[in-house]
């Protein structure tokens, strides 16, 4: 403890430019957002996850737009627990049949009014996965998805970008 | 005990049972009788020590009227694989289960019976992995050649859990989906108050039919499917299943490839240590460091992409070699970079190991102990925590020996270990890629091309958990007949059931961070 005292107070606040040009980026769509958000949600927009059946890469980037650097945070999205404390769903993976119904029960947990997102190839089509007989492929043939984030993954810029053009154009209404 | 030896000894015991073959210098395959087919992995068991490494079948009715039985040892101190094969007959499909006298079979037996319905006769747990009961039904075995479709009807029975009974005790069910943002699965725990006495691990959730989709795939194809397998490892799953191609092709990769491959290699391996030492911070609420660790680990990530254009090392590599070079410029960028992320790191460390509290709660929580982890064949970074060392990079003849490669183990067994052994091998991957850029070879090349054809193999290469391991079976186009994927998560997942008993629930999502293992992976 004493330690992070010490060199906190003799360092100051710790900035990372790990890629110049990258922090105008995030927040140049990240400001925007927020000002959408704030005017949609009220003030933040509660996100839960569900994975079902995707390779990792995509909660590593979903995980990725949460730190520091990205910290989508402070545009207002919030990652949180439990369904019930949700305004959208945000699933990735091709759904595989195992999770099918855990996938249903989560959606049926969230309260009204409610959305879903998916994001990566895999929840698109069933991606590098879609021939496979154990994957029911595209979330939308078992949830209303209303916005698609690609990639494979997709990166935390390209998350925070599509949310960002989603809600410009005006939806969800 | 050597190697020939033991070949020697065992075409003694079994005489006229046994025919021995060595189709790769690394490599020794005997062909055994059925009736012999236990006994000789037992006695490689016990000679080798060596776990299962893989135990896997083939479907080989349509042009032998039978399916084959594999399994895989290691000779830890030379790096040799022996594979045990033995045919099973087409019309009574059964075998002798190893699983009795050796555990680490337990659970490839019943991947077995529920992907081919050959029976594994004598294991007393045939419970179906992936496929659940609840969604699919009996004597539907997707992994035989003739599988097209599922048929429905006589419905599966219910899956049972392990039961503890008694006054006081009950269960916590947690999951498939889980709180944070992570992969699913079933954890069941039995407790007594606050001591956890039993956990069941149910996966499966994310199986997607990975092997069966590898089937057909011709061999410049195959990669990209092998770095969707486990995406936190795409790099060592790609590179493991183009080295069972390089093998059977007989490709000699350039030298300048294989040192590229290293460093690829290690900066995975970089990225997600740094992600679970903050994985392991967050677990315990102590956020700062795991801010800085998050720091770290974006570094890497944003430098994996300067290098290849991707931030998971993805189409990096092909059979023969490297998709792209880098180039002078890039590797001062990596140099340079690995300078900043040394200093951050050791900074994130240090914040972390000086606080007396978090060391408290990681010192002595979910030990494994090393018998334990021997009779389960856990395998990579859980292993060595515990004693066990293996590490596949030791084997190495091209630039890890160069570099003097350092195997780290620890013996503890506990979170503490699993943390100090990510510390230690983060500094020795940040040594051996300044070595490797060092040496680096100049050549104009950084592949050479493949020329296809028939035969079987095993690739392998050391993940940052440990063991990726593939056998492939191709035909003579070099397509993919058969392929046989083990993440060293299937072999650990075990390995956290035991080592959380005794410990409280709030302590489970550190022990389960310090292992960090693959749903996917696992799942296939
Ligand atoms: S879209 Fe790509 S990165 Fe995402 S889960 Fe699927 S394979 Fe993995």
């Amino acid at each position: 403890m004493l330690y992070i005292f010490k060199s906190r107070l003799l360092k100051g606040v710790v900035t990372r430019q790990i890629e110049p040009g990258l922090r105008g980026e995030v927040e140049a769509a990240g400001f925007q957002l927020r000002a959408l958000i704030t005017e949609k949600f009220g003030r933040s927009l509660h996100i839960r996850e569900v994975d079902t059946g995707s390779c990792g890469a995509c909660e590593s980037e979903i995980i990725a737009a949460n730190n520091p650097i990205y910290d989508i945070q402070r545009f207002g999205i919030n990652f949180v627990a439990s369904p019930r404390h949700a305004d959208a769903l945000l699933v990735t993976g091709p759904v595989s049949k195992n999770m099918l119904c855990a996938l249903k029960k989560t959606y049926d947990a969230m309260p009204e009014p409610k959305f879903v997102i998916t994001a990566g190839d895999c929840a698109l089509d069933g991606g590098a996965f879609k021939n496979s007989y154990y994957v029911e492929g595209a979330v939308s043939k078992v949830l209303p998805v209303v916005l698609h984030i690609p990639g494979c993954p997709p990166s935390p810029l390209t998350i925070i970008q599509t949310l960002l053009a989603f809600f410009e154009s005006g939806r969800p209404h | 005990m050597d190697s020939p030896e033991i070949v020697q000894g065992i075409k003694a015991r079994f005489p006229g049972s046994v025919s021995v073959s060595e189709p790769y210098p690394e490599e020794v395959c005997l062909e055994v009788d059925s009736g012999a087919f236990k006994d000789i992995c037992l006695t490689l068991h016990k000679k080798l020590r060596s776990p299962v490494m893989m135990l896997f079948a083939v479907d080989e009715r349509e042009c032998l009227k039978r399916f084959t039985i594999h399994a895989v040892f290691i000779n830890a101190k030379k790096g040799q694989w022996f594979t045990v094969t033995t045919a099973v007959p087409r019309e009574t499909p059964s075998f002798n289960a190893l699983a009795t006298a050796i555990h680490s079979a337990a659970l490839f037996e019943r991947e077995i019976r529920e992907m081919f319905g050959i029976e594994p006769a004598g294991n007393p747990d045939i419970r179906r992995l992936n496929l659940h009961n609840e969604v699919w039904p009996e004597g539907n075995y997707p992994l035989r050649k003739d599988f097209t479709a599922v048929e429905a009807g006589n419905s599966a029975p219910e899956y049972k859990f392990d039961r503890v009974e008694g006054e006081g005790i009950f269960e916590v069910p947690v999951g498939p989906v889980h709180a944070g943002i992570i992969g699913p699965g079933h954890f069941r725990f039995s407790v007594a108050g606050e001591p956890i006495i039993n956990l069941e691990t149910r996966l499966g959730f994310t199986h997607r039919g990975v092997e069966k989709l590898f089937e057909g795939m011709p061999y410049a194809d195959a990669s990209g499917l092998a770095e969707r397998v486990s995406g936190d490892s795409s790099f060592a799953h790609s590179l493991a299943c183009v080295r069972a191609f390089e093998k059977i092709f007989g490709v000699s990769v350039p030298a300048r490839a294989t040192y590229l491959r290293s460093i690829f290699l290690e900066l995975e391996r970089m990225y997600n240590h740094i992600n679970d030492i903050g994985g392991m911070a967050v677990d315990v609420g102590f956020s700062f460091p795991a801010a800085y660790a998050s720091i770290v680990k974006e570094a890497i990530l944003q430098l994996n992409e300067k290098l290849t254009g991707n931030r998971y090392l993805k189409t990096t590599v092909v059979t023969g070699g490297i998709r792209h070079d880098i180039n002078e410029i890039k590797t001062k960028i990596l140099l340079g970079c690995l300078d900043g992320i040394r200093h951050d790191f050791d900074e994130a460390v240090k914040i972390l190991t000086s606080s007396i509290s978090f060391m408290d709660r990681v010192d002595t929580t979910g030990v494994l102990r090393r018998k334990t982890a021997e009779d389960l064949g856990v395998l990579g970074l859980a292993g060595r925590a515990s004693g066990i060392a293996l590490d596949l990079r030791s084997y190495d003849t091209g630039p890890y020996k160069k570099a003097k490669f350092k195997m780290a183990v620890e013996q503890s067994g506990d979170v503490l270990a699993r943390l100090n052994l990510r510390i230690a091998e983060f500094r020795e991957s940040c040594r051996l890629i300044g070595f490797f850029i060092d040496d680096l070879p100049q050549a104009k090349e950084c592949y050479t091309t493949a020329a296809p054809k028939a035969g079987s193999g095993i690739g392998y290469t050391e993940g940052w958990r440990g063991p990726v391991l593939y056998w492939i079976k191709t035909d003579a186009k070099g397509a993919i007949e058969r392929c046989k994927v083990v993440d060293p998560s299937f072999h650990n997942w075990q390995g956290l059931s035991y080592a959380v008993l005794g410990n409280i629930i709030p302590d489970f999502p550190l022990c389960n961070k310090s292992f960090d293992l693959s749903y996917s992976g696992n799942d296939l």
